[in-house]
């Protein structure tokens, strides 16, 4: 079985020893193969929590589900959000640890003052869930969307709890599922949106480009303007 | 084959030392370590090969795997001199054996003729540096043509009408065109305009040792698997170790160029992997680390001999930085376009490259490309339309229905070059190895915002055409960030305006070349990498020239 080190190690002895025009032909069987191999490796929960309490655990999945909820398809939950999140806590994510552990109790004091009978965030009816994120979120409902400069970076241990939980939360339904991370479980996440589990296509791309006959002079094309 | 690689003492005085193994280093320790001379190339990352790279977006674009990382480099940044900087990430540059050109978009629009006589033909600009650069066009397509033989380029020759004279065509065709190429494409015909098939530094076909794209999706910000991509660690770098006379040596963090009596560069002073300091000797050194660390080191290397920092008697070095006008509008569609396939740009046009300022009311010019360059992350972060449900079973919904149906048309454009836009020492923040951290200092020309809102309207005015469901355009804002380092050490015929002259020597060292983003004197159009690789297969060609006429030793 390949995991990811074996992957790499088969790509690079590919370069050597076949050639790039082989490893062109064959590169999508390739990385299917070791994908396939790798997810399904991959598909048990690990059996400690490398963070989290239970408890704790088991709240950050419920908020988790919140954000990212099951519905007709699937969400945080089967995407094994929280695992990824218990692992960014100890690797990646380290400097957010206390906004978890001291957020956490904020949550549910929170849901306290909202619905004095509640017990446990986990145990609230969904309603009562979304009430309470969404009081956390005002402070940052508004913020403009704006293009992300130099790509993906999750917020610091200064942001408040939820924003963190969502942007973790994210990450973990559509990371490359084909890490150590421990997110995008079967690649559950990149399905929900539409995007293949592979790492090489071919033409065409949709139906757009189908038949597309190929750049041509204006004044030969269909729909010429200007030549 | 590692064990015929060259491993040169740091007491043995090597031809060249070259600083930096990215777009202008790679080139120029290719070009000459297959000409005989001997090369070290300190590059400050570490040496990562195709098998290292991932498509892992933690790992890549926040664990900075392949680029600067601000822990460890922190930056600053202010509006004006006047202002006292601040702590923040100020740039991205690529910190690994290949540079930036490992992670770049790949878009290689050659500069037309035009952009180095524009300021003798429109005058002077006011608040501005504005200078024609002391070589053509002409004197440079030699070298475009070189690096879209030898780096690999795909694309079709006289597809623009706007396209400057050539003497080769491509070498091969361009890359399949994407479902955002076409339907740029029929839009913007619709308007009257050229679109035309993007030129890219991704081959289209193999070449030996490298595959030709495999439309992997994952491909601005991450390193190419495959060698598709013409980074410099993919085409140039092998070609140099395979001399016999080019030794790459990693984690090698140069702090100072190392001066004689005479006034003579001697050496590069350096941090190795275990922040021991070494030196290694060589007859002359080259400094490619790229518009925002060349002039750092050089100003990291000031003297009693050269109190203002080395290199520096114009007070230029670091100065008259541009990052490039930009302006990105989006559009979702109804049908798919499947547009995480492949790599980010099919399509382009030059209809709006130079502007009669007398109609549009300001100077500048640029070029539109269609373009999907996010990955699943990114976009579900920053990609939905503004306003849109950030959490929740409608935002889960959004990001089904936009992932595949959403693509950019981003308009590129010049920056003016202001003196006081800069990077220099900052006086208080320092980077883990205790040297003075970058401080950037930027406010846009007038005239540059004025175009990225022109060049925005453009766009929305595209995606009307096109039909889109839905369109928006991010803020334009000032600038506080870049990724196109240029101008900071450009090069000139004055000693007293310019850094370099025109063969990439200092002014004032005779045996110290640069040669990177910062030589530039004006920012193109947008795209400035394949600019920045024909000027190092040119310097190499100056250089081995004054270097066999006796002319840098003596």
């Amino acid at each position: 079985m390949l995991n990811e080190f074996d992957r790499r190690q088969f790509l690079s002895r590919g370069f050597a020893a076949l050639g790039a025009t082989w490893t062109a032909a064959h590169w999508p069987a390739v990385v299917a193969a070791a994908q396939h191999a790798h997810n399904a490796a991959a598909s048990a929960a690990p059996a400690k929590w490398e963070f989290f309490t239970p408890e704790e655990a088991r709240e950050v999945q419920a908020i988790c589900s919140c954000i990212l909820p099951s519905d007709e398809t699937p969400g945080a939950r089967e995407a094994g959000a929280v695992h990824f999140i218990d692992r960014a806590l100890v690797t990646f994510s380290v400097d957010d640890q206390k906004t978890y552990r001291e957020g956490l109790p904020e949550v549910q004091k929170r849901l306290k003052e909202l619905f004095p009978e509640a017990t446990l965030f986990s145990a609230a009816p969904l309603e009562q869930q979304e009430a309470v994120l969404e009081s956390l979120d005002e402070a940052t409902a508004k913020v403009p969307s704006r293009r992300p400069r130099g790509g993906f970076r999750p917020g610091s241990g200064a942001q408040g709890l939820f924003e963190v939980v969502r942007v973790h939360t994210i990450a973990a339904f559509l990371i490359e599922p084909d890490t150590d991370r421990l997110g995008n479980k079967g690649g559950v996440g990149w399905t929900v949106i539409g995007r293949e589990n592979a790492h090489a296509f071919q033409p065409p791309f949709s139906n757009i480009d189908k038949g597309y006959p190929g750049w041509q002079p204006a004044a030969a094309a269909e729909k010429g303007g200007k030549a | 084959m590692s064990a015929e690689l060259p491993k040169y003492k740091t007491s043995e005085v090597v031809d060249f030392v070259i600083v930096g193994s990215g777009a202008a280093g790679g080139i120029l320790a290719k070009e000459l370590s297959t000409n005989g001379f001997s090369v070290v190339v300190l590059e400050q990352g570490p040496y990562l090969r195709e098998k290292d790279f991932s498509h892992d977006e933690i790992k890549v674009l926040q664990e900075d795997l392949l680029t600067n990382h601000p822990k460890l480099q922190p930056n600053s940044f202010r509006k004006t001199p006047q202002d006292k900087a601040k702590p923040q990430r100020a740039l991205v540059y690529g910190r690994a054996v290949g540079g930036t050109s490992n992670h770049f978009t790949a878009n290689f629009w050659r500069f037309h003729e035009i952009d180095f006589i524009e300021r003798s033909k429109i005058g002077p600009i006011a608040g501005s540096t504005f200078a024609d650069w002391p070589i053509t066009y002409a004197d440079l397509e030699p070298y475009y043509t070189k690096v879209e033989w030898e780096v690999g380029v795909s694309g079709l020759a006289g597809a623009s009408p706007f396209d400057p004279p050539r003497s080769k065509p491509y070498p091969m065709p361009p890359l399949p065109t994407k479902a955002s190429g076409i339907i740029f494409e029929r839009a913007a015909r619709k308007l009257g305009w050229n679109p035309f098939p993007a030129p890219m530094a991704i081959l289209s076909e193999a070449r030996p040792g490298r595959s030709a794209c495999v439309n992997c999706g994952f491909c601005l910000g991450f390193g190419c698997e495959v060698k598709a991509k013409s980074s410099s660690l993919a085409s140039m770098i092998p070609l140099a170790e395979r001399s016999g006379k080019c030794e790459i040596r990693p984690n090698s963090y140069v702090h100072k160029i190392e001066i004689d009596e005479k006034g003579r560069a001697t050496g590069a002073v350096y941090f190795d992997e275990k922040k021991n300091i070494q030196r290694q000797k060589a007859k002359a050194v080259i400094i490619s680390a790229n518009g925002a660390e060349t002039p750092r080191l050089l100003l990291l290397s000031a003297s009693k001999q050269f109190p203002d920092g080395l290199a520096n008697s114009s007070g230029y070095v670091g100065k008259n930085l541009m990052f490039n006008t930009g302006a990105v509008s989006v559009g979702v569609f109804d049908e798919p376009t499947n547009d995480y396939k492949g790599y980010a740009v099919s399509r382009i046009l030059h209809d709006f490259y130079e502007l009669d300022a007398n109609k549009v009311g300001f100077y500048g010019g640029g070029g539109l490309d269609a373009r999907y360059d996010m990955t699943p992350i990114g976009f579900a972060l920053g990609g939905l339309p503004p306003g849109s449900p950030r959490w929740g079973k409608d935002y889960k919904s959004l990001l089904a229905h936009n992932f595949t149906r959403t693509f950019e048309v981003f308009g590129h454009g010049t920056s003016l070059p202001v003196e006081n836009n800069s990077f220099s020492l900052d006086p208080e923040l320092k980077d883990a190895w205790g040297l003075p951290a970058l401080r950037l200092t930027y406010k846009d020309h007038p005239d540059d915002l004025k175009l990225a809102h022109w060049l925005a309207d453009r766009s929305n005015e595209l995606l009307d055409a096109a039909g889109a469901k839905q369109k928006w355009t991010y803020p334009i804002d000032e600038q506080q960030f870049g990724v196109h380092l240029l101008g900071t050490c450009r090069m000139g015929n004055d000693p007293k305006t310019s850094v370099i002259n025109r063969d990439h020597r200092t002014h004032d060292v005779k045996n110290l070349f640069l040669c990177d983003g910062g030589s530039l004197v004006t920012s193109g159009r947008g795209q400035p990498t394949m600019t920045i690789m024909a000027l190092a297969f040119r310097a190499a060609d100056r250089i081995m020239d004054l270097a066999k006429r006796g002319e840098i030793s003596a």
